[in-house]
């Protein structure tokens, strides 16, 4: 067994610049820089000389606009990094809840597994907008007292209900993932099945799924650009309203632009995870 | 009274059946050897015993109490039997020190102190007290199985179950943990053992039973079963691993 996890760490090594096509020596490092400008080159050319490219250009990247309308756009940029940060709270808490429900042994807790199956399975099949809908226009609607009524909290909800499906069966393979005999291992010593979960499955899966979990949590960041459809204004609603005022499309290259640079750290952030995850399995 | 008692323990996978019938008896302070082929039954015996396989049919008593009665609490019974797995088990993301207290802590409710000093003082008995602080993955296979031991040791069983324990390890690191079961047997403890090691198991029990497609097919003291084995099936096994210079 030592001799396979050491083979394994080398082959991880050599991996470890995917981007460069790894090496490292000075001429690969050349011919992907070669390979590079040629690529793209052809690219610009390609678009740069399409028939409609003057008014495209006109109406998509004009520097003036862009540069008044992101100083409108990049605050409202902070909502959205708002929802995002108390949605992903909630999400980690409710997916690993339902994914525990649902790993509960024995014809006793049929029920319990049931729900969280029918949880996952509807919250994933319906297209996150009508959620957003559903909910922030719904709830509201039946007048209820003492039930929150703003489109922010709905829409924050909505996202929670949503990933919460998403992230539990990322969770569920997690726990999937630990062989049965650590579980074996941990009620042998006279652990419970609930203080096994706790002390020896759960910690492990959860390490485990750690990358596939951000990875979600980077769809989560863009899709709160879908709250804008029941109300609050953010980054991509104040887009429209700049799109609308000057009957030009550039604010919304400048709201793409910006949200690609909000879910760039977590995606570095990510990989370097994977990476050190990758170092430290020998 | 037997430390432990097996009448009549049946078990299937399935259409498979595993254990039919067993019978077995495990005195105080006794060293039993189960012995047998791959595939006839050894490690679900003892599984069974600690109750982590649901038995069919039969009656297990540990120390004179019946286990498989119904409203027993398995939790409760598990806390009495230490079992060590071959491929070790250890908790790969706790130290050694934490893999050895954690069911002291959360299963008998000691204090973190109070674990703690009992884990360094097993630890130190066994040449682990260096390794406390270190993970899994950083030691060797026979300081795992050691640790793994040590670790079913620190809930003070009554009985100890050893699942071929020395199989998955590399042959120089054998004898670090048979030095550490024929120092358990020194002190009393009363143990169960599956083993492919014959030497070992003629030199340390008191009784060896030959397993053969679930049923113990012949028991006795280690010197008439493995000088004068009775039946033929017996004679056979041993000649293959005479065969194969295991013995």
């Amino acid at each position: 067994m030592a001799h396979r996890q050491r083979a394994g760490s080398r082959v991880a090594g050599s991996r470890s610049s995917r981007i460069l096509g790894g090496g490292g020596a000075g001429r690969s490092t050349l011919i992907a820089a070669a390979s590079t400008i040629a690529f793209f080159g052809i690219l610009v050319l390609v678009v740069v000389n399409a028939p409609g490219w003057p008014e495209v250009r006109e109406s998509f990247f004009d520097r003036q606009i862009f540069q008044e309308s992101i100083r409108d756009i990049a605050p409202k940029l902070l909502v959205n990094i708002r929802m995002f940060l108390i949605a992903e709270v909630f999400i980690l808490v409710f997916g690993l809840a339902i994914a525990v429900l649902r790993s509960l042994p024995g014809p006793v807790f049929f029920p319990v597994r049931l729900l969280s199956v029918a949880y996952t399975d509807f919250f994933r099949g319906v297209p996150t907008i009508l959620v957003i809908y559903l909910f922030g226009f719904g709830v509201p609607a039946l007048g209820l007292s003492g039930v929150p009524n703003s489109p922010f909290f709905w829409g924050v909800a909505s996202l929670v209900l949503v990933y919460s499906a998403y992230v539990s069966e990322v969770y569920r393979a997690g726990i999937d993932s630990i062989h049965p005999s650590q579980d074996a291992a941990a009620r042998s010593l006279g652990l419970t099945h609930a203080q096994s979960l706790r002390f020896v499955i759960v910690p492990q899966a959860v390490r485990r799924v750690i990358p596939p979990l951000l990875n979600d949590f980077i769809g989560l960041q863009k899709d709160t650009a879908l709250v804008a459809l029941i109300g609050p204004v953010e980054a991509f609603r104040q887009s429209q309203i700049e799109v609308a005022g000057s009957f030009d499309y550039t604010p919304y290259f400048a709201t793409a632009l910006l949200f690609v640079l909000m879910t760039i750290p977590l995606a570095r952030f990510t990989d370097w995870l994977v990476a050190r995850q990758r170092r430290r399995t020998r | 009274m037997n430390a432990l008692e097996l009448k009549g323990v049946s078990k299937a996978f399935g259409e498979h059946e595993v254990l039919k019938g067993i019978d077995l008896e495990v005195g105080e302070h006794d060293v039993v050897c189960v012995i047998g082929a791959s595939g006839s039954g050894k490690s679900t015996l003892l599984r069974c015993v600690n109750l982590l396989e649901p038995i069919d049919e039969g009656r297990i008593f540990v120390e004179g109490r019946e286990v498989t009665a119904p409203g027993v609490d398995a939790n409760q019974v598990r806390r009495g039997i230490g079992i060590v797995f071959q491929a070790y088990n250890l908790f790969p993301h706790m130290t050694v020190l934490r893999n050895v207290t954690l069911a002291p802590r959360e299963v008998l409710g000691r204090s973190r102190a109070e674990a703690e000093a009992d884990a360094v003082e097993l630890l130190r008995r066994f040449g682990l007290a260096d390794k406390r602080d270190d993970y899994p993955d950083r030691l060797s296979g026979g300081q795992q199985q050691r640790v793994a031991i040590v670790r079913a040791l620190a809930m003070r069983p009554q009985l100890m179950l050893l699942d071929e324990v020395t199989s998955a390890l590399d042959p120089e690191l054998v004898g670090e943990v048979l030095n550490v079961i024929r120092e358990l047997a020194a002190g009393g403890m009363t143990m169960l053992i599956a083993t492919h090691e014959m030497g070992f198991a003629r030199e340390i029990a008191d009784q060896v039973c030959f397993l053969d497609e679930g049923v113990i097919l012949e028991h006795g003291p280690p010197s008439q079963i493995f000088s004068a084995p009775r039946e033929a099936r017996t004679r056979q096994f041993l000649q293959r691993i005479v065969e194969a210079g295991r013995l």
